[in-house]
């Protein structure tokens, strides 16, 4: 009984969390105003791009009689050419991710699902393939590749104590936007970066943090744990501390900034207490200065 | 026990536990606080930073010391601390414990009852049998000897007395003393001598050792008011000379609301040799019938009280007259010769009957007014029968009234017939009466009946068995010309005439005057002689206690007049306020002629103060103060392991605080609506109507207000603003000129206040239009729901003789030239009050010169309101008739609204610009 109750509940649970997060996708999605996506030259697509004289080499069915009925010469029509970019999204499925430092405010899992979700929704919407880097599967167009991100982010599975970015899946030549807090050991970070970079893949580095992690309002004799109790460190004086994990905050900020313009990404800092709009708004920027 | 200046110890033993204090304290710095966990992501960040000190692992010094405290205060405190602890006082044998109990006791009883629970204790301590005994209370012998803890429980019951003991008192206590046997004696003198004192003494000292109780204060006393120069004297009395002293003497009596207050205060100031300090007060005469008492303020005595009576009183009579509406017309008012005639030898009181009551006057005159409200009779009725004169003038409004027609009004002597009689006048038989010689009973005997009186009109009375009796003044044919009836201790009195010269030249005679005084006028103090006071008997009102507190009486005995002439004080004769017949009689613990003496003890006596350090038990402060500090401690040690400063104890802070700031808001509230009414109602001119709990009613009243409102703005130069709907219990009414009142037969009738109030408001020159609404289906006066409502409505209300709005009435020409007064119906059946029988028409002019005041109702059942009616963008909400004739009528109606409110405001104005004309000849010539 315990099984098939077990996956009743958790499909229960899915079920339930599933059109919520879509749906909130979906919401942010709308703010953000979508423009035209074409590539600024003739070639395959809907949108209309210009009339051509017709020309030797030209087959006749390509003549636009309409449009030549008008004239004397004869006009053949061009659509603009829409080439459909392949973006992929890695949300970390790490443990430190499950972290809120206040009841009222979403962990920052939470809020990097609904990021990495809406920024799916916006580049389908578009027409781009998208893929997220968990489900190892390359990037697909349409709004059932939506669903099964949906489902794959709903259904993320408890990872590691922190993440290290999925590098194996990118295909060459894409974009990337990648969601984590990367509070975890950076040198796996820099060496994904780096691989990525060498396959020509360009994106974006969103860091996602709570603003207790930003703060640390703590005092007294203190043990911290880790989210998954892997890793812990006593102190006695926490407010001592303050100054000094401030001090390497930052210097983890940096190294994330200086890395990503080595290899030609660009770098968001963003807080759980914040808009999540805000960080959209950035990242779609982001992915569209990429091109 | 042990002993350490002022605190010892029942235990000191526990003490020792001190020593243990310092292992503690090393034994609490080496346990650091408990960490707290928590889970953080940022931990990756923090691993390898290492604390740069590893002091705070301990627990800080003041944290200790709190704690160290705590425990030293837990082992301090069950040592069993006692501040004060007291020195025995030994001895054996049986104890008699004498307080003198009298009034000066009262200055300082509670430090006597403290000396005595601490005797008390002392006697518990050495074992010692005890006997307590108040010498005010004439005791008749020594109580048996019992446990001291027996007389502890008692001790509460004791109180002092408002007299003191003497001689005769004690007596046979003195007498018993050599049956007890021997004893010690501890005494609690007051400080002050008394006869029979060295007596007693000497018969204690033969039975064993006495010692004395004294306290160095000295009681002061305060002898009766005198009334001398037009200034009121009091003189207040020390003992003994001594150093300079100031106190202020204070005037207590009832205030106009009638609640007790301070009146009058005056300082007086012992000098250094006297023995008697003095204060004058000068007080005008309102404030002087007020006082009720004067005392030392800060003395808590009997002795510094003083009672006042008659003597400081000056005659008060009220004048109330029906409706003093006749401006100018001094000659004509109801109540010009009563002023003339009084105003030498009274305080007269002017103002309303309830304001009146309040002042509780000696004597009310009522002319010419007709009946009283129900809610001001019971009151009256109440005064008269506290003593109170109500003297009543007859007058045209009386004589057109039904009161005491065909059963005695309580507020009249006699019955009295319809209509009255005229004589000697142009259209009757006979010659002005004249007044026949008064009876031996009669109150007037003696006084010289001068031909001079004639009599021209009068009321009658009702043939009936009881009149002969209540006759006390009669015409020469017999006739009642003033009648008495006796209510309770007071009594009514009514002349048949009016009291101005319009019925009879009385008035203007000095038999009239003489009348007065014998009935009213009698500013003759009350004095106290034996022979006067022989064979009466009186009862007393209020007593004083041994506090000075005045108490009521209750049900005490009446009391002698022989033994009031004595004046010694005792349970029989406790010091108060006595009521004779018609006169009042105070009786002070101070005589006027009264010393103080202290008292002066033989030297080989020993003399104690009070003075008594009570023993306090410091166990429990001394716990409560460690659970206080542990308390402290648990909020410190949260706080040092940052359980109170993280992120959530912020708000939990918050909320505390919160809850702390949320202090209790509200009362006042009806005082700040009554302002705010007060205020909207009187910034403008506004027009008012009656909230009768029909709704549709209210509303339609309240839109046709609006309507009229609305035509006078734009015609005239009265300019009202929102109607208000008045609730006739909890608004005040004098704010409106003007209340229209429809009348539905569901509408409750007013309370006996709003009853009050709205005869207020019309004696005081308001109007009120009562509208039946049922003119389509009846009359005025017919019998239609609405119309038996309205007399039921009305039946209290002071509302003067009627009649048919006559076609020269003002309200036909004060704005607009009318003849009709239609609503929503036509009828012309609007009723006003009625002109006075000998209003004439003027010569030459158009209309008579009516009564010239406001009427104040106007009776109709034309539905006016509804006629009047506009929604708030002007729009008629009923019709009226029928096509152009309809809003002919309705113009008409909103006419007879101007009228009626330029009626209103401008009073007698309007009628008396008919004079303008003659005025201007006249000035011409």
């Amino acid at each position: 009984m315990s099984q098939a109750a077990h996956l009743r509940s958790q499909a229960e649970g899915l079920a339930t969390g599933l059109p919520p997060l879509l749906a909130d996708a979906e919401h942010l999605a709308s703010t953000v105003l979508l423009g035209a996506h074409g590539r600024r030259r003739a070639g395959m697509g809907d949108e209309f791009w210009q009339y051509r004289p017709f020309g030797t080499g030209d087959e006749p069915r390509m003549i636009d009689w309409r449009r030549s009925a008008r004239s004397d010469t004869h006009f053949i029509k061009q659509k603009e050419w829409q080439a459909a970019q392949s973006v992929m999204i890695w949300v970390d499925g790490a443990q430190s991710l499950d972290f809120t430092g206040d009841k009222g405010r979403e962990t920052k899992r939470a809020r990097a699902r609904l990021l990495g979700l809406a920024m799916g929704v916006l580049l389908i919407r578009a027409g781009e393939r998208v893929g997220l880097s968990n489900m190892n599967q390359p990037p697909r167009s349409g709004d059932v590749q939506l669903l099964r991100m949906t489902a794959a982010l709903a259904d993320m599975a408890e990872g590691a104590e922190y993440g290290v970015p999925e590098t194996a899946v990118l295909p060459p030549q894409s974009r990337a936007v990648f969601l984590s807090d990367f509070l975890g050991d950076p040198a796996p970070i820099e060496a994904a970066l780096t691989k990525a970079a060498d396959r020509g893949v360009r994106g974006a580095l969103c860091q996602v943090l709570d603003p207790v992690e930003e703060s640390f309002p703590f005092s007294g004799r203190t043990i911290f744990d880790s989210m998954g109790g892997g890793m812990s460190h006593e102190t006695l004086q926490a407010a001592e501390l303050k100054a000094r994990y401030l001090e390497r905050l930052a210097e983890r900020k940096d190294f994330l900034e200086t890395l990503c313009r080595a290899t030609g990404w660009q770098y968001h800092c963003h807080h759980t207490g914040g808009a999540a709009q805000s960080a959209l708004l950035w990242l779609y920027a982001a992915t569209e200065r990429a091109h | 026990m042990l002993v350490l200046g002022p605190i010892g110890f029942t235990a000191p033993w526990l003490l020792l536990g001190l020593i243990a204090l310092p292992i503690l304290w090393v034994i609490l710095r080496a346990v650091p606080p408990a960490p707290i966990r928590r889970r953080f992501p940022g931990v990756a960040l923090l691993l390898g930073l290492t604390d740069d000190e590893s002091q705070t692992d301990r627990t800080p010094w003041w944290l200790l010391l709190l704690r160290m405290l705590a425990v030293a205060a837990v082992i301090v405190g069950f040592a069993g601390p006692v501040l004060n602890p007291s020195d025995a006082r030994t001895g054996q044998g049986p104890l008699l414990i004498l307080t003198d109990g009298g009034w000066a006791d009262g200055r300082d009883w509670s430090r006597r009852e403290d000396r005595i629970a601490g005797l008390l204790a002392e006697a518990e301590r050495n074992n010692r049998p005890v006997a307590l005994v108040s010498l005010a209370e004439a005791p008749k012998r020594v109580p048996n000897f019992q446990p001291p803890s027996a007389w502890s429980t008692r001790l509460g019951n004791l109180a002092p007395q408002p007299w003191r003991p003497d001689a005769a008192m004690t007596a046979d206590f003195a007498a018993a003393l050599a049956e007890a046997g021997p004893f010690e004696s501890y005494w609690l003198s007051d400080g002050l001598a008394w006869p029979g004192r060295g007596g007693l003494l000497s018969e204690l000292e033969a039975q064993g050792p006495v010692t004395l109780f004294e306290s160095p204060r000295p009681a002061l006393g305060l002898r009766p008011v005198r009334f001398e120069d037009g200034v009121v004297k009091l003189t207040a009395l020390r003992p003994a000379p001594g150093i300079e002293r100031q106190i202020s003497v204070v005037a207590y009596g009832l205030d106009p609301s009638g609640t007790e207050r301070a009146l009058a205060r005056g300082e007086a100031e012992f000098a250094p040799p006297e023995v008697e300090a003095e204060v004058a007060l000068s007080l005008p005469a309102e404030l002087r019938n007020r006082i009720s008492r004067f005392e030392i303020d800060g003395e808590r005595t009997a002795g510094a009280v003083s009672l006042t009576d008659d003597g400081l009183r000056r005659r008060e009579v009220a004048l109330i007259a029906g409706r003093e509406d006749r401006e100018g017309l001094e000659l004509l008012s109801p109540l010009h010769y009563l002023q003339q005639a009084l105003e030498p030898t009274a305080d007269l009181v002017d103002g309303t009957l309830a304001d009146v009551l309040l002042a509780n006057p000696d004597a009310i005159v009522m002319a010419d007014v007709a009946s009283v409200a129900a809610g001001e009779q019971a009151p009256l009725l109440e005064w008269i029968e506290n003593g109170g004169l109500l003297l009543r003038f007859a007058g045209p409004r009386m004589a057109a009234s039904d009161i005491s027609r065909t059963e005695e009004d309580p507020l009249m002597p006699v019955r009295l017939r319809e209509g009255g009689r005229t004589v000697g006048g142009a259209m009757s038989w006979g010659e002005p009466k004249t007044l026949r010689a008064f009876d031996e009973d009669s109150p007037f005997f003696g006084l010289d009946t001068s031909d001079e009186v004639v009599v021209t009109a009068q009321v009658l009375a009702q043939p009936d068995p009881a009149l002969a009796s209540r006759v006390i003044a009669a015409l020469e044919d017999g006739t009642p010309l003033v009648t008495r009836k006796r209510i309770g201790a007071g009594q009514v009195i009514l002349f048949h005439v009016t009291a101005n010269a319009e019925w009879s030249s009385l008035p203007l005679s000095g038999l009239f005057v003489q009348m007065l005084e014998r009935m009213a006028v009698s500013t003759q103090p009350a004095l106290t002689e034996a022979s006067e006071l022989e064979g009466t008997v009186w009862a007393p009102r209020v007593v004083l206690n041994g506090f000075g507190e005045v108490m009521d009486a209750g049900q005490l005995a009446g009391i002698k007049g022989e033994l009031l002439a004595e004046g010694v004080l005792g349970p029989d004769l406790p010091p108060g306020l006595y009521e004779g017949e018609d006169r009042s009689i105070a009786l002070n613990v101070i005589r006027p002629d009264a010393e103080l003496t202290p008292t002066n003890w033989p030297a080989r006596l020993r003399v104690e103060g009070l003075d008594v350090l009570r023993e306090t038990l410091l166990k429990g402060w001394l716990l409560a103060t460690a659970l206080v500090l542990l308390a402290v401690d648990v909020l410190a040690s949260l706080w040092l392991s940052g359980k109170l400063t993280g992120p959530r104890a912020a708000r939990a802070s918050a909320v505390v605080l919160a809850l702390v700031l949320a202090a209790p808001s509200g009362g006042a509230r009806a005082q700040e609506s009554d302002d705010a009414l007060a205020i909207l109602a009187t910034s403008e001119v506004v027009l008012a109507h009656v909230i009768t709990g029909d709704q549709r009613l209210d509303a339609t009243a309240f839109d046709g207000l609006r309507g009229l409102s609305e035509v006078l703005f734009r015609r005239t130069s009265i300019e009202p603003a929102e109607p208000i709907g008045v609730n006739l219990e909890t608004d005040e009414l004098a704010f409106f000129p003007f209340l229209y009142w429809p009348i539905s037969p569901e509408q409750p009738l007013p309370s006996v206040e709003a009853y009050g109030k709205l005869n207020r408001y019309l004696r005081s020159g308001g109007m009120i239009l009562f509208d039946t609404r049922d003119a389509a289906i009846g009359g005025f006066g017919s019998d239609t729901p609405e119309g038996r409502k309205l007399q039921q409505l009305a039946r209290p209300l002071d509302i003067p003789p009627l009649e048919v709005v006559p076609a020269d009435h003002v309200l036909t020409r004060t704005f607009y030239l009318l003849q009709d007064f239609p609503g929503r119906h036509a009828s012309r059946d609007v009723w006003v009050e009625a002109a006075p029988p000998d209003a004439e028409q003027i010569e030459g002019m158009p209309f008579r010169n009516l009564n010239d005041g406001v009427t104040p109702v106007v009776i109709g059942g034309n539905d006016w309101a509804a006629a009047w009616a506009v929604d708030r963008n002007g729009n008629t909400l009923f019709p009226v008739g029928r096509g152009y004739a309809g809003e002919q009528q309705r113009e008409i109606a909103y006419r007879f609204g101007v009228n009626l409110i330029m009626h209103v405001l401008t009073g007698n104005y309007k009628s008396d610009q008919v004079h303008v004309p003659a005025l201007l000849d006249r000035l011409g010539q």
